[in-house]
């Protein structure tokens, strides 16, 4: 069975966006698991929100980036309101409680999901509806400019860490946190602010993918599983790791799309991770440790 | 310690003898509801292995629940006349099976990776099973009818849903003590060394990966065992069942009885689904938004569990 050049390419363009999204996502796990070691399953619940609150402010304002900074703003101030309440306490055991805890975090919001907004999908309105030829398909320019957009927001997150005086803190936090408590760097003040740039960063992609696939209380679980196996098959902590394998996995169920259901296209990227897991444990794009 | 060894006993005598006249006073709902309790308990005293007294904790048990099932399906529709002992066995079986390939993988791999690998590994066994539609059922599951109890050659009868009771009763009273000596024996003891300080286990000698790939294999086959009783009880095995919420609420059962106790997870166990038959009269399907907050405040401020706490409780 041949498959056309063609639809080659256009996969390998739907795998690069969707790979920006869940990048987006990544990247805000990993941060949150590199400083204080916790494990978030309720990561994608907070993308899912953010859809929801994304959906919810468009059908008041009709504006496409009001909703986007709602949706962030939003979701960043309730992440910072989750982490003082529930992992706050936490800190210090066992790094397993917080995934307990935030399993329990998990279920909560999905069920308040579907308890405020009911089980229907909600389709975002994307704010361009051009489209430009690519083949034989039209393809929309809104899938292009997500893909720039998380590009962009992800570019200011690393532009922030490496320069900002903030993200200054966060990085001294992450390496060590006690010698930053020395320094009277206001660690607990540090945690819960990463936990809002990584909850507003989801709740960000959440409305970025609103458009594509539409808001459902149940993309949360899915983004959450593809985040985890990004986030390993990149490397635990490893930022630009976890970008890279956004888009290796993603790509790689684009192309695994064209042969099998996309249902079944999910199992490559899970049987990408055992092989991660078997062969290069500490991930696949990191340095080897000496 | 001896006399709180005979009062755990008699403890354990009179929580039997209860169970076993339960289903003679209790009405028909409470009864199947008591029996459900023993069936979850049994899976989440399976889990109780892993988490509690190895410390590794497993998102993947509904696959070795999904799998007996779905085993135990297999062996009814396909041996006539349908046998309980050979639905045992093959649930056992595939159990024990998938636990081994999960076990070769996942136990490679420490703490947070061990729980999202088995999690991964639940939902690749979810997605085929819900996609190979002509040998599952797909979405609808297999349906089939309930096996005689029998003892070959000698006897059988059907169940009533009297025996059926006291079928799991026995099963889960058998495990219990099968997993309760494994626990206390050196395999439980060198288990219990891992969870506490693992390079110090490795540095005594034990194969540590060993020791875990033999845990999470009998983890396995007990959950399978609990899911070849519930395939029996209810007649029938649906992919829900191997989706990974079982497996979370396994985990729920687990945190909320107190981890490392045996006795703790099936208290769980019976707490949680008393939660939920409680709050669905009110919430409906909503339950798990108010079960949801318990939980989490007893991960944080009840780490020990039900019975931690009340044990505590009761030393003071």
């Amino acid at each position: 069975m041949a498959i056309p050049l063609e639809q080659i390419l256009i996969q390998t363009i739907n795998g690069i966006v969707n790979g920006m999204i869940l990048a987006l996502v990544a990247s805000g796990l990993t941060l949150i698991f590199g400083i204080m070691d916790v494990v978030n399953f309720a990561h994608g619940d907070l993308v899912m929100l953010g859809g929801f609150v994304g959906a919810a402010t468009i059908a008041t304002t009709g504006n496409f980036w009001l909703a986007l900074l709602a949706a962030a703003v939003v979701i960043a101030v309730f992440g910072a309101a989750l982490q003082a309440t529930t992992l706050r306490p936490l800190i210090g055991r066992d790094p397993l409680t917080t995934i307990l805890a935030t399993f329990g975090i998990s279920l909560v919001l999905q069920k308040y999901a579907i308890w405020q907004w009911g089980p229907s999908a909600r389709r975002i309105q994307e704010p361009i509806t051009g489209n430009f030829n690519l083949f034989y398909l039209q393809y929309p320019w809104y899938r292009l400019l997500t893909a720039v957009l998380a590009a962009a927001i992800i570019g200011a997150l690393y532009l922030f860490l490496r320069y900002g005086k903030y993200g200054i803190w966060i990085r001294a936090t992450t390496q060590d946190r006690v010698m930053a408590q020395a320094m009277g760097i206001p660690v607990p003040l540090v945690h819960t602010a990463v936990f809002a740039i990584g909850a507003g960063m989801a709740a960000a992609s959440g409305v970025l993918f609103g458009p594509l696939g539409g808001v459902t209380q149940n993309i949360g679980l899915d983004f959450t599983l593809r985040a985890f196996i990004v986030v390993v098959v990149g490397g635990m902590g490893n930022l630009g790791g976890s970008i890279l394998a956004s888009i290796f996995i993603s790509l790689l169920e684009a192309y695994a799309a064209l042969i099998v259901s996309p249902a079944q296209a999910v199992i490559v990227s899970f049987v990408a991770l055992i092989l991660t897991l078997l062969f290069r444990p500490t991930g696949l794009f990191v340095p080897t440790p000496k | 310690m001896r006399r709180s060894n005979t009062a755990y006993w008699i403890g354990f005598c009179v929580i039997l003898a209860l169970l076993i006249v339960a289903p003679l006073v209790l009405p028909e709902f409470w009864r199947r509801f008591v029996t459900e309790i023993l069936i979850w308990g049994l899976l989440a005293m399976s889990s109780d292995i892993l988490i509690g007294y190895t410390g590794m904790i497993s998102f993947g048990h509904s696959v070795f629940f999904g799998l007996g099932m779905y085993c135990a399906a297999a062996a009814l529709l396909t041996i006539k006349p349908p046998n309980l002992w050979i639905a045992l066995l093959y649930g056992l079986a595939g159990a024990a099976a998938v636990a081994t390939f999960v076990a070769f993988f996942a136990t490679r791999l420490r703490e947070i990776y061990f729980s999202i690998t088995t999690l991964v590994f639940s939902q690749i066994f979810y997605v085929i099973i819900f996609t190979w539609t002509e040998v599952t059922g797909g979405e609808n599951g297999l349906a089939f009818s309930q096996p005689p109890l029998s003892i070959p050659g000698l006897w059988s009868v059907r169940f009533t849903p009297e025996k059926l009771h006291w079928f799991v009763l026995a099963v889960v009273t058998i495990s219990f003590l099968v997993l309760r000596r494994v626990t206390q024996s050196p395999f439980g003891m060198v288990l219990q060394a891992i969870r506490e300080n693992e390079p110090r286990a490795r540095a005594i000698g034990y194969s540590v990966e060993r020791y875990k790939i033999v845990a999470v294999m009998l983890s396995g086959l007990f959950a399978g065992l609990a899911g070849v009783l519930y395939a029996i009880q209810n007649k029938f095995a649906a992919p829900d069942f191997v989706f990974f919420v079982v497996s979370g609420e396994v985990v729920i059962f687990n945190v909320m009885g107190g981890v490392g106790t045996l006795v703790g997870p099936v208290a769980g166990a019976a707490f949680f689904l008393l939660l939920r038959e409680g709050f669905s009269r009110y919430f409906t399907e909503y339950y798990l938004i108010p079960v949801g907050i318990i939980f989490t405040a007893m991960v944080i401020f009840m780490p020990q569990g039900l019975l931690g706490f009340a044990k505590r409780r009761l030393n003071q």
